[in-house]
C-alpha cells in the first residue's frame, strides 16, 4: 500500500511508522550532549508549533494570514509579563498565553474575515504591524525597545529546568501534544469544514457550513497554538523584545510552512525543521540567509507548491500562462 | 494661538510633503493592480534600491538632484522589469496568492542584499535647498516646495501618459478587460512589463525623494514605507490615482498631527489603522468603485 506524504497522520494503523521516529527523537540527546546543538533543536521544536499552527488556517481552511508572528509575540509577552510581574509559573503562563492569543485572534478575525484572500491578507499584515509597534511604544507594560528581561525558568512541580538537553524534552512533548490535537482536529468534522471552506466557499455554504464561525474557530485555534509557541519561547530565552516578532518573523514561519508543505500534518514539520537546520549547516552563507530563504520559497512556488509534503492544489498553478488566452481563469467568487 | 496656529500649518506641510511621496508609492500599487490585478510586495524594495541609487549619486558622486532623480528612476525602471519577469509573468493566472508570496520572496532576498552591499546603517545624503523662505511670518522650505512640485509633476506627466499616448490606451484597454483587449491586438505581455516599469520608477523617485528629504537612506526603509504605500492606495480601493493621492495625502498629514498632539512613537501606526479600518468598513475603498473580483 502506497501512501502520500500528506495523508500522513499519527494513527494506530501507522504506529510502524511514526512510533520509531519517536523514539529516535526521545534518544537523541544522549547521543548529542552538545548545548548549542540541543539550543538549535528546541528552536526547531517552537517553529514546528508555529508552522503547524500557522497551517491550520493557511494550509487547512485556505486563509491567508500574514500576521502570525505578532500572535506568537503577543504570547511570549503575556507569559514575559505574568511570570515577572506576578510571580506565575510557567504550567499557568502556557495556557494564559494561549488564551490571550487566541482572544486577540477572535478579535482580529471578527472583523476582518468577512473579507476575502487578498484583503484579509493585508489586515494581518497590518495587524502584524500595528502590534509590533504598540509593543515598542507601551512603555509602561512591555518596557518598549528595553524589552522584559529576567523571565524565570520553566519549572515544573518544583522541578527546574536548567539545561537545554530538558528544554528539548519539554518542547518534544509539546510538539507531541500540539501536532496530536491539531491532527484530531482536521480529522474531526470540523477540520473537514475547514476544508469544505478552502476547496469551494460557496459549495460549503450551500451545503449549511456556517463559513464564517467555522473560519473564525480555525483563526483562533491557530494564535491559540501560536500564543504556547511564545509562552515556551519566553520562558526559554528568559528575555523577550519587539525584535523577535517582526513581519520577517511571520515570513519566515510562512517560508516554513509553503516549503514544508500546507494542509498535510507532516509538511509545517518537515519545513520547520529542514529550515532551522539549513541555516546551521551552511554556516558561511549566514550573512546571506535571506537570499537563502527568500529563494527557497519562490523555488517552491514555482516548482513544487506543494512543497515537500503538502497537499497539491492549496497555491494554485492552473493556467500557468504560456498563452495568454488562458487569462479567464482570474476571476474568484465574491461571497 | 497664532503660533499655535503655525505649528499646525507647519505640520500640515509636513504632512503634505511626505503624503506625496505616499501617494507616489501608492499610484505604483494602483498602476500594478489596476492593469494586472495583482498585488506586489516588493515594492518598498524598489523604492529602497531607488533611494541607495540617488544616495550613490548625490553623495558618493556628487551629481545634481535631477540627475540623482532620474538615475533612482531609471534603477528602479530595471528593478521593476525583472520583478515583472520573475514574480508575475509565470503565475499571473494563478489568482493573488502565488505572485504576492513570490514578492515577498523578493523583498526578503533584496532586502538581504541590500544589507550586504550597502551595509545595515545609515547612509548619510547631504541635504539641498536648505533655505527657508518667508510667507505672512510662516517659514516654508524650499525642499519641501520642490518635493510636492516634482511629485505633482510626475502625476501630471503619468496622466498625459494614461490619457493621451498609444501605450496608455492600451493599458487602459488591458485595466478593462485583458482578454478583450488581447483579442484587439493589443499585447498585453508588454504592456503588463511596462505598466510594472512604470510603476517601479515611481517608487524609485519617492526614494531619492525621501533620502533627500531625511538625509539619509537604509536597507529596510522599504519595510513601513511599501505598506504605508499600500495603506494609502486602499483608500481608492487599488483602482484610483486619486483615490491614492487622497490617501497618501491624508496618511502624511494624520501623521504629523499624531506626532504633534499624540507621541512620535505612533507615527507609523496611523497608516496601519487606516489601512485596517478602510479594508474592513469599506474595502472597496472610499473614491473606489465596486471590484470586480478579490
Amino acid at each position: 500500500m502506497t501512501m502520500a506524504l500528506y495523508d500522513f497522520i499519527p494513527r494506530r494503523g501507522n504506529m510502524k511508522i511514526w512510533l520509531p521516529v519517536l523514539g529516535a527523537l526521545v534518544v537523541f540527546p544522549f547521543f548529542v550532549r552538545n548545548e548549542y546543538i540541543l539550543n538549535t533543536a528546541v528552536f526547531a521544536g517552537i517553529y514546528v508549533i508555529l508552522a503547524s499552527s500557522l497551517n491550520i488556517t493557511n494550509g487547512y481552511t485556505g486563509l491567508f494570514s500574514f500576521g502570525h508572528a505578532a500572535f506568537y509575540g503577543i504570547g511570549a509577552y503575556t507569559a514575559a509579563i505574568l511570570a515577572t510581574r506576578f510571580g506565575f509559573p510557567f504550567l499557568l503562563t502556557l495556557p494564559l498565553a494561549g488564551i490571550v492569543a487566541g482572544i486577540c485572534g477572535a478579535a482580529i478575525a471578527l472583523p476582518t474575515l468577512r473579507l476575502r484572500g487578498i484583503f484579509l491578507a493585508l489586515v494581518t499584515i497590518g495587524f502584524q504591524q500595528i502590534t509590533f509597534l504598540v509593543i515598542m511604544n507601551w512603555i509602561g507594560l512591555t518596557r518598549g525597545p528595553m524589552g522584559i528581561p529576567g523571565i524565570p525558568p520553566v519549572s515544573i512541580f518544583g522541578f527546574a529546568l536548567k539545561s537545554n538537553f530538558e528544554y528539548y524534552y519539554l518542547i518534544l512533548f509539546l510538539d507531541v501534544v500540539v501536532i496530536f490535537l491539531i491532527a484530531r482536529i482536521v480529522d474531526s468534522r470540523v477540520g473537514r469544514t475547514f476544508v469544505a471552506i478552502r476547496e469551494d466557499e460557496l459549495a460549503a455554504q450551500s451545503i449549511s457550513i456556517n463559513t464564517f464561525r467555522t473560519k473564525v474557530l480555525s483563526f483562533v485555534l491557530a494564535t491559540f497554538f501560536a500564543g504556547l509557541a511564545g509562552a515556551f519561547f519566553a520562558h526559554h530565552a528568559r528575555f523577550v523584545s519587539a525584535d523577535s516578532f517582526r513581519l520577517e518573523e511571520t515570513f519566515l514561519i510562512l517560508t516554513m510552512l509553503i516549503v514544508g508543505g500546507m494542509g498535510s500534518i507532516l509538511g509545517p514539520v518537515i519545513g520547520a525543521v529542514f529550515l532551522v537546520i539549513l541555516p546551521e549547516v551552511f554556516r558561511f552563507l549566514a550573512e546571506y540567509r535571506g537570499v537563502v530563504y527568500g529563494l527557497i520559497m519562490i523555488a517552491a512556488i514555482l516548482f513544487r507548491p506543494e512543497g515537500i509534503a503538502g497537499v497539491p492544489g492549496i497555491i494554485p498553478t492552473r493556467g500557468i500562462l504560456s498563452r495568454p488566452e488562458k487569462l479567464a481563469t482570474m476571476e474568484e467568487p465574491v461571497p | 494661538m497664532r503660533s499655535r496656529l503655525l505649528l499646525i500649518l507647519g505640520q500640515l506641510i509636513n504632512g503634505l510633503t511626505q503624503g506625496s511621496i505616499y501617494a507616489l508609492i501608492a499610484i505604483g500599487f494602483v498602476i500594478i493592480f489596476g492593469t494586472m490585478n495583482l498585488v506586489t510586495f516588493a515594492h518598498g524594495e524598489v523604492y529602497m534600491i531607488g533611494a541607495f541609487m540617488g544616495y550613490f549619486a548625490l553623495s558618493v558622486w556628487h551629481l545634481p538632484w535631477y540627475v540623482a532623480l532620474a538615475m533612482g528612476m531609471g534603477v528602479a525602471w530595471i528593478l521593476g522589469f525583472f520583478i515583472e519577469k520573475i514574480a508575475f509573468r509565470p503565475l499571473r493566472a494563478a489568482g493573488h496568492m502565488p505572485p504576492l508570496l513570490i514578492t515577498i520572496g523578493l523583498s526578503i532576498i533584496l532586502k538581504d542584499l541590500a544589507v550586504v552591499f550597502f551595509g545595515a546603517e545609515n547612509r548619510p545624503v547631504p541635504s539641498i535647498y536648505g533655505e527657508t523662505i518667508k510667507i505672512a511670518g510662516f517659514q516654508l522650505s524650499l525642499l519641501q516646495l520642490l518635493i510636492i512640485g516634482i511629485a505633482g509633476v510626475l502625476i501630471i506627466v503619468l496622466r498625459i501618459l494614461i490619457q493621451g499616448t498609444k501605450i496608455g490606451r492600451a493599458m487602459r484597454a488591458t485595466a478593462q478587460d485583458h482578454e478583450a483587449a488581447y483579442a484587439m491586438g493589443v499585447n498585453i505581455n508588454r504592456v503588463f512589463s511596462i505598466s510594472f516599469c512604470l510603476a517601479s520608477c515611481l517608487g524609485g523617485a519617492a526614494g531619492v525623494m525621501v533620502g533627500i528629504y531625511y538625509n539619509a537612506v537604509y536597507p529596510v526603509m522599504g519595510d513601513t514605507a511599501g505598506l504605508k504605500g499600500f495603506a494609502a492606495c486602499i483608500f481608492g480601493g487599488l483602482t484610483s490615482i486619486p483615490g491614492a493621492i487622497l490617501g497618501g495625502m491624508i496618511i502624511g498629514i494624520v501623521e504629523n498631527l499624531t506626532v504633534q498632539f499624540i507621541a512620535s512613537g505612533y507615527r507609523d501606526i496611523v497608516a496601519f489603522i487606516v489601512l485596517v479600518i478602510v479594508l474592513v468598513i469599506r474595502p472597496q475603498g472610499i473614491l473606489g468603485k465596486t471590484i470586480r473580483a478579490v
